[in-house]
Order: C-alpha cells, then sequence, then structure tokens
C-alpha cells in the first residue's frame, strides 16, 4: 500500500499580456458576428421560401382543389369548371401509408437487431453501415432499383411499386432511431428485467420498447414526413394520374408529382394549382413534425 | 454471537481451496456456497480462488474499496454477467446442490430464485401495479384476484404498501427514487425468491430513504438469505451479520459484523475499515 502524499505545485508568478486579453477580446466579438450573420442569411431565404409559398398557395386554396380532380385547363374562360388535387392528396395517402406501413417494421426489426442482439458484432457494423448509406443515398436510385425490380416485370408503373420505393426509403430512417432510441436505455434497466428471470425477447417487446416508444414513434412519424414529399422515385414508379385511382396496379397520382406536372404545364391556372399543393404538403409535414415534437415532449 | 469464525487467508494467494471455517459459524447453515471461484472480464482476472458461504436467512455484507470485485461476485451469484459476451467464471457456486455457474443451469429459473435490486432504482415504464404483476407474470399464471392479492402482498413486505394502495395504476416513474427503490424492491420479493442480493441499493438516495431501505432488509432476512454490496461500512455494521472484505479481486477476510470491524484479524481490513486507504 503506497500512501499518496500531495505535491505541492511549485509556480512562478503568471504574467498575463492586456494585449492578449484585448485580441481575444476581438475575435470572440469577430466569431459572434460572423455566426449571427451566417443565422440571419440562412433565415432570409427560409422565410422567403416560407412567404412566397404561403402568399402564392393562400391565393390559389379553395374548396375545389380539396374536392376535384384534375381538369384540363381552359386558359382564358373563366366560366369553365376548375380542377383541383383530390386525385393526387389520395393517391399520396395510400402510397405513404402503405409505404410506412411495409417499411416501419422492417426497420425496427433491423433496429432492434442491432441495438440488442449485435453491439459490437462484425455483421451488425456492416448492417449499421449499409442503412446508413442507403439513409442518404440519392432517392431516384430507390426509384431505378424498384423500377427493374416490379415495374418493368409488371409491364408498368403502379401504385404499389411507388409504395414500395417509399417502404425502401423509410427503413433507414426508421431503423437508426429506433437503434438511437434502444441505445438511450440504460442497461441497468435491461439487467433489472433479466434479474427478474424474463427472456431477453420478453426484455426487448415488455420493457424496452415501451421505454423507447416515444423516439421511437417520432422517428417513424419523421420518416412519414420525409416520403410524403418524395418526388423523385415515385416519378419512375407510379408516374402519376389525373384521376382517382385505388388501384395499386395501375398508376397512381401523388401530390408532389402533380405538383412537378402542372408547375411545368406553362398554364397561368394549373401553375396556381400546383402552388396550392405545395402549400398542403408542407402543412402536412409541418403538422406531423409538431405531433412528433409533442409525442417526444410527452414522454416526461 | 458466540461462535467464532476461523477464516485463514483463504485467498491469498497460493491458499486458494484452504478454508477452515467452524461449521456452525453464524448457526446458519449456507444457502449459497462460493468455492475457488474465479472470474474474468476477457482475460482481466476479477476474482481469485474466492470462497465465501452465505448463511440461510442471514445478511452477508460485502465491502471494499471500488474495483475489489464485490459487485462482481453478486453478479455472478444470479449470473448476471451471462448477458456479457468475454465475462465468464470458473470454479462453483453451490445452490441446492448444484453449481449454479453450470452451462447446463436455466437462467431464468435462477433469477427467479436469486433476485436482485440495484444501485439506481430501476422502475419499469409502466404502472405500479404492472411493474410488480410483471415478474410474477413470468413465471405463474395467476387469476386476477390471486394476482391483487400477491401484489399487495409484496408491496406490503417492502413497506411502500400504505403509500402506493390509492395509486396502483398511475406511472411508477413519478414515484420519488426511494419509494422507486422500495418498488423495486417489491417487484423483486414478488417472484418469491430465496436469494435477494443487493447491490449498493442505498447510495442514490437520501439518509430517511436509506434508513427506511435497511430497516426493510432487516426485516426481510426472517425470510430470505440476503447479501448487500455497500460502500458504506457504517451501513454494512448495522445491516450486516457477517461481512467479506474484499481487495483487488481477493477475499481478505469474512467474520462476524461484531468481530469484524472491532478485531479484524487482517492488516489490510484493520486499514481499510480505519480509512487507511480505499
Amino acid at each position: 500500500m503506497s500512501s499518496t502524499t500531495f505535491q505541492p505545485e511549485t509556480r512562478g508568478v503568471v504574467r498575463r499580456s492586456p494585449a492578449l486579453a484585448s485580441r481575444r477580446k476581438m475575435v470572440d466579438l469577430t466569431v459572434k458576428w460572423l455566426c449571427m450573420a451566417a443565422t440571419l442569411i440562412g433565415l432570409f431565404f427560409l422565410a422567403s421560401i416560407m412567404l412566397t409559398l404561403l402568399w402564392r398557395g393562400l391565393v390559389a386554396l379553395d374548396w375545389t382543389v380539396l374536392t376535384e380532380e384534375f381538369r384540363p385547363t381552359r386558359y382564358g374562360d373563366d366560366t369553365a369548371p376548375k380542377g383541383g388535387l383530390v386525385h393526387a392528396i389520395i393517391g399520396s395517402l395510400i402510397q405513404t401509408a402503405i409505404g410506412t406501413a411495409i417499411g416501419t417494421p422492417i426497420g425496427l426489426l433491423v433496429g432492434t437487431y442491432l441495438s440488442e442482439y449485435a453491439r459490437g458484432s462484425v455483421l451488425g457494423n456492416v448492417l449499421r453501415f449499409v442503412s446508413d448509406v442507403l439513409l442518404s443515398a440519392p432517392s431516384i436510385l430507390i426509384g431505378l432499383f424498384i423500377y427493374q425490380l416490379v415495374v418493368l416485370p409488371m409491364g408498368g408503373f403502379s401504385g404499389i411499386a411507388g409504395a414500395l420505393a417509399l417502404a425502401i426509403i423509410v427503413i433507414p430512417v426508421v431503423v437508426r432511431t429506433t437503434e438511437d432510441m434502444l441505445q438511450l436505455i440504460p442497461n441497468t434497466l435491461r439487467e433489472a428485467v433479466i434479474g427478474l428471470g424474463a427472456p431477453k425477447w420478453k426484455m426487448i417487446t415488455l420493457v424496452c420498447y415501451k421505454a423507447a416508444a416515444s423516439g421511437i414513434l417520432t422517428g417513424i412519424l419523421l420518416a412519414v414526413a420525409r416520403i410524403a414529399g418524395e418526388t423523385a422515385p415515385l416519378l419512375l414508379t407510379s408516374f402519376g394520374n389525373n384521376v382517382t385511382s385505388f388501384d395499386l396496379t395501375r398508376a397512381m397520382a401523388s401530390l408532389p408529382i402533380a405538383i412537378y406536372q402542372q408547375a411545368n404545364s406553362g398554364f397561368p391556372d394549373l401553375i396556381q394549382i400546383a402552388w396550392s399543393g405545395a402549400l398542403l404538403i408542407t402543412l402536412g409535414v409541418l403538422a406531423i413534425n409538431i405531433i412528433a415534437r409533442a409525442v417526444l415532449r410527452g414522454r416526461n | 454471537m458466540g461462535s467464532t469464525t476461523e477464516q485463514t487467508a483463504a485467498s491469498a494467494p497460493g491458499f486458494g481451496g484452504m478454508q477452515a471455517r467452524s461449521a456452525e459459524a453464524l448457526n446458519a447453515q449456507a444457502r449459497i456456497s462460493v468455492r475457488n471461484l474465479d472470474f474474468y472480464y476477457g482475460t482481466n482476472k476479477a476474482l481469485k480462488g474466492i470462497n465465501l458461504d452465505l448463511p440461510d436467512r442471514q445478511v452477508t455484507g460485502m465491502i471494499g474499496p471500488s474495483g475489489c470485485g464485490k459487485s462482481t461476485l453478486l453478479r455472478v451469484l444470479n449470473r448476471m454477467y451471462s448477458l456479457y459476451p468475454g465475462q465468464r467464471a470458473e470454479g462453483e457456486v453451490l445452490m441446492d446442490g448444484r453449481n449454479m455457474i453450470d452451462a447446463s443451469v436455466d437462467l431464468n429459473e435462477l433469477r427467479a430464485k436469486v433476485g436482485m435490486v440495484f444501485q439506481k432504482p430501476t422502475p419499469f415504464p409502466m404502472t405500479i401495479y404492472d411493474n410488480i404483476a410483471f415478474g410474477i407474470k413470468l413465471h405463474e399464471k395467476l387469476p386476477k384476484s390471486e394476482m391483487d392479492d400477491r401484489v399487495e402482498w409484496a408491496l406490503t413486505r417492502a413497506a411502500i404498501w400504505t403509500e402506493v394502495k390509492d395509486r396502483l395504476q398511475s406511472s411508477a416513474m413519478g414515484l420519488s427514487g426511494g419509494q422507486q427503490q422500495r418498488l423495486c424492491i417489491a417487484r423483486s420479493i414478488a417472484v418469491r425468491p430465496e436469494v435477494m442480493l443487493f447491490d449498493e441499493p442505498t447510495s442514490a438516495l437520501d439518509p430517511i430513504s436509506t434508513l427506511k431501505i435497511e430497516e426493510l432488509i432487516d426485516e426481510l432476512k426472517r425470510d430470505f438469505t440476503i447479501c448487500i454490496v455497500t460502500h458504506n461500512m457504517q451501513q454494512a455494521a448495522r445491516c450486516a451479520d457477517q461481512v467479506a472484505f474484499f481487495y483487488l479481486g481477493e477475499l481478505v477476510e469474512v467474520a462476524p459484523a461484531a468481530q469484524l470491524f472491532t478485531a479484524p484479524r487482517e492488516k489490510r481490513t484493520q486499514e481499510y475499515i480505519t480509512g487507511r486507504f480505499g
């Protein structure tokens, strides 16, 4: 047993130069102002986009947009019935719902595997890496993948192909949040469950999922928000449709595609409808984000 | 406590298996007997030739500086270490004539017999009632009325029933730290184990809650064999019938509490309890 004794540090007199202090103050101020300037530039563009969207979208948004299907424009004829986006809204809801329903359980199971079974294992690390790559993969690639895998063999664009492409986008988002949220659970909680004589699967399903529920749900909601605005993968899979379709084996409309097509049409009335569609998507995504935050906050 | 314990430096290097302990030490049969136990974290040997008896329905206190192996030994007794690859034990932990560190042991059954309470309270994110019922449901199928009775029994034994009986259906997360810890004790005894392991159960609690837990441990030893790891020597002196002092992975000395704290045989024990190191 060696006893510890404190060696008092021998210190010389510290000399502080006033020049150094004022230089530090200058650097401090400069960095602070640079940060604020950068924030303002970012906020300016964000506000500009949001205000334009609100202004243009609100002008065009009326009941017919929410209740009518697409109608060919009769440019200059004010008495002609106006079209709307209900076909695209319904198509988006269907494809987003199916995409989420397929992608969520897969993502949940993979995330659970990564967190609870594959900590530190080679397979786990490879999986996590692949999932992260998929998370940031350009979504047009996912569209092409489904085009090859589903659209070509089926002989045409289809709602189910669109839903599958969206499901593939959902998976890595849910994988990451599930793993992250499960990782936040302290190991002592796991040990407490195991210590009662519970098998591991009961520990995961009955306690860990419950403890991580709000976080995982938030992740799923954010995934929904993400796919609700996806355009590129749908272009190559469900393609779009001018009428309401519930047939998953046929081409199906969606809001992002409808916006893309009508904004490109060159007709002012169609472009107006596209603006209102953009506003609708933004409001929807905003609502989902607010719900997600509320859920996360409700945890405590 | 009339009988004396003859414990030579059983765990000193080279004397791993030699232990001369009078049979009627503490006047109780051993509920668990640890024999020549070695434990490894990977290649790091954390326990060296441990020999220790946990007398039936007595409290064994385990003391020693951080990293001495006392918590490790606790986690061997319910095989908690089996959760982690790379951790392994060699030797014998005898309970009912079986070696509990044998690979063939049903871990869920063992953990039903050997309950554990942790340093930090670990309430499950569910109602108070469901916290208690959770463990019971793992091992028994009880009709509702019997389940209610069992939950009440466990909460009463853990001295928390009067505080929670009107809010059984509210979340356990809303209880205070001391209440949560007693809830965790209730959850463990609801499974009706034979042995209870306490891993520094009061180090996260205030003095009043600590007192309640200590009184509870004293009460519980009528029915359970108890093993408590503590950093607090006063706590060991208050709660334990026999105390084991660990140092650097060795069991230096085990003796009735009064004897160990007043007349330790080993110099290292003497130095530790007088605050010379640790």
